[in-house]
């Protein structure tokens, strides 16, 4: 088998993680997971809604809030699928000097751990957009989706978010203690700034700019857009943007956090050599 | 071009900058220092060394997993640091004494995916999977999930993730640590075997039992708080002692004897006392044995009654008393510094 290094580290560490993410003994503890906790908190966000606004349904906020906050799921699968990843396997496994002593590419690594938290946030996503199309008033026309956008859009920013976990594993790398959650935390930290939820222009005009430096924010746009296009338009935030532009933004925001992370998941590697952090273990 | 060696270090060091909180100031602790060590292709070399010798740091460093402080170390013509990645492709490591491994999949699914990072192709790795585990006696948990296993079959199952993926320079910390007489000694007979397989593979292994760096090793290298004190074949280094005089000696008597009334015997180069079977058994090393009559003398004059007297051939054990001035067990009981 003469696959790269890169593809077999993604593909094995792919397998693994699906192995590790699947292997709920109880099955009624994954269905919590990954059905009850997602349709739960927009069930919540959609009560509140509806005491907020006395029930405008029809608004375009509502499907605008809806499918931000059913997409932000993706966000702290991804960042926390990749970062969690060395402290699963440094202090838990106690396998990370293995991995790291065999011909792995590392980054790679990580991505394919992430891949099984990617799906189980993918059933998440499907799942709270099915609930709030069934039984919430959400509306999309079928007919009207731009599956092209979508798509692009989707894939873009999952590669876009892995990137960005990166950079939290090489922080996760050189702090022993104080890194589990780092991926929810960032995670939990930036969802009021990508107006997944409002519009950032409900931010104080000093907090916005925050909203606009982050990927994250282009990214739930183009996902809604390409979803109920034309309710979307109806947003101050990026309506004079095309999707071309939010495109160009989301792909050169991508590129230049994409640089910037292997450039610091490299030194944060290295430092973690100088200082031996690569089989520390703190507890257990 | 000539080939270069399995294993080569210059001038090596390493410090670690320690403190216990985080309003202390950093501490140095040097771990190793000035290490020059050349290991052929084909050879089965040994680190012996008491706790805290610094051997694991040494194994970390040669397996890019931990950065040099100072000098250069190279692992087959690659340097460890700024080629670590043609390093990794030819190396593996297993330490003992420790139970990693993915406890929810299997033996065979943890070996196999290892396998798989080293591109093994599934078939030839499931070959080897098999072949090993029968060789170690476990054939019959390939399926067990590796969390069900004992500590000491889990080590087993980590030995044979270092053998499967036949690297060019294998690196075993402490292989046997843990292991039961039994299981020790197949691991070492294996290790023996697969070296004598194919005179192209290298093996470095740390330990601090004498008997295994002696019945294994074709050469070793003496290690203490961080300095490598010699370095040649067993043979070589026993022989180094063969004009001196090693003898035992059982006395009767109930306490210890008075170690000051021999330590000031000229000639005495190591004194050593243990209760045995409930005599007093003294281990003497002597630079020459005509010394030994005084040393009856004092015997005699502490009233202690002679019951056996021994002479023997030197020991591993015994350069390292002439290297370090100590037993291997003393050094370790003197040590403050925890194994990791
Ligand atoms: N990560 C670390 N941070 C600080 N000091 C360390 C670290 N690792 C090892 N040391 C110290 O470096 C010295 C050498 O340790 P090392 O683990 O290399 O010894 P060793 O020969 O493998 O001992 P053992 O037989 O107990 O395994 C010891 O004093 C140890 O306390
Ligand atoms: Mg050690």
């Amino acid at each position: 088998m003469n696959r790269s290094i890169p593809l077999r580290s993604f593909l094995t560490a792919a397998w693994l993680g699906w192995q590790i993410e699947s292997n709920w003994t109880d099955p009624f503890l994954f269905a919590t997971y990954s059905i009850i906790k997602p349709v739960a908190g927009a069930a919540i966000l959609v009560i509140m809604y509806a005491i907020v606004t006395q029930g405008q349904f029809d608004s375009p906020v509502f499907a605008y809030l809806f499918l931000g906050n059913a997409f932000y799921q993706y966000v702290p699968a991804v960042l926390s699928g990749v970062s969690w990843t060395i402290i699963d396997d440094r202090e838990h496994y106690r396998t990370l000097k293995y991995i790291y002593v065999a011909p792995v590419n590392i980054p790679f690594y990580l991505f394919g751990r992430a891949v099984a938290k990617f799906i189980i946030a993918t059933i998440g996503v499907i799942i709270t957009i099915a609930a709030g199309v069934l039984f919430l008033h959400v509306r999309i026309n079928w007919a009207q989706v731009h599956w092209g956008v979508f798509l692009l859009s989707l894939a873009l920013g999952i590669i876009m978010m892995a990137l960005l976990g990166l950079i939290l594993a090489g922080i996760t790398l050189l702090t022993a203690r104080h890194s589990y959650y780092i991926g929810d935390v960032v995670a939990g930290g930036l969802f009021l700034f990508t107006g997944a939820i409002f519009p950032l222009e409900i931010l104080p005009v000093w907090l916005r700019p925050v909203g606009y430096a982050l990927p994250i924010t282009y990214w739930l746009e183009l996902l809604r857009r390409a979803l109920v296009g034309e309710v979307a338009q109806a947003f101050p935030t990026f309506a004079a943007l095309s999707n071309e532009t939010l495109f160009l933004v989301l792909i050169a925001a991508s590129l230049v956090f994409g640089t910037a992370s292997v450039f610091i998941f490299r030194r944060c590697d290295f430092i973690a050599r100088e200082r031996g952090n690569l089989d520390i273990t703190t507890n257990y | 071009m000539e080939e270069p060696s399995a294993i080569r270090t210059e001038h090596l060091g390493r410090v670690y900058k320690i403190r216990n909180n985080r309003k202390e100031a950093f501490r140095e602790l040097v771990a190793l220092q000035d290490v020059n060590l050349e290991v052929q292709r084909g050879e089965l070399f040994g680190l012996l060394g008491p706790n805290g010798a610094g051997k694991t740091t040494l194994i970390k460093i040669l397996t890019t997993l931990l950065a040099p402080t100072s000098g250069k170390a190279s692992v087959a013509g690659y340097d460890v640091l700024t080629q670590a990645g043609e390093v990794r492709k030819r190396i593996n490591m297993v330490s003992g004494g420790e139970t990693s491994g993915y406890g929810l999949l299997t033996v065979r699914e943890n070996l196999w995916m290892f396998a798989q990072f080293y591109g093994i192709e599934s078939k030839e790795a499931y070959r080897r999977i098999d072949m090993l585990m029968e060789i170690v006696g476990m054939k019959d948990r390939l399926n067990t999930k590796s969390a069900d296993l004992s500590t000491g079959l889990r080590q087993k199952m980590n030995i044979v993730r270092g053998f499967l993926t036949d690297p060019e320079v294998l690196f075993l910390d402490e292989p046997t640590l843990g292991l039961d007489v039994g299981a020790s000694r197949d691991v070492r007979a294996f290790i023996r075997r697969w070296m004598d397989e194919n005179p192209q593979r290298t093996l470095l292994l740390t330990t601090h039992y004498m008997v295994e760096a002696e019945e294994l090793c074709d050469r070793v290298a003496i290690i203490n708080q961080g300095r490598v004190l010699a370095c040649d074949t067993p043979g070589n280094l026993k022989q180094q002692l063969q004009h001196e005089a090693i003898f035992q000696v059982w006395v009767q008597r109930e306490n210890l004897l008075e170690e000051q009334a021999f330590k000031t015997l000229g000639g005495l180069r190591h004194f050593h006392q243990t209760f045995e079977n409930g005599a007093l058994r003294l281990e003497l090393i002597l630079d020459e044995e005509n010394l030994l009559t005084a040393v009856l003398n004092r015997l005699v004059e502490s009233q202690a009654r002679i019951l056996r007297l021994e002479k023997r051939q030197p020991t591993l054990e015994d350069v390292f008393v002439h290297l370090v001035g100590q037993r291997l067990e003393e050094v370790e009981g003197e040590s403050h510094a925890p194994a990791d």
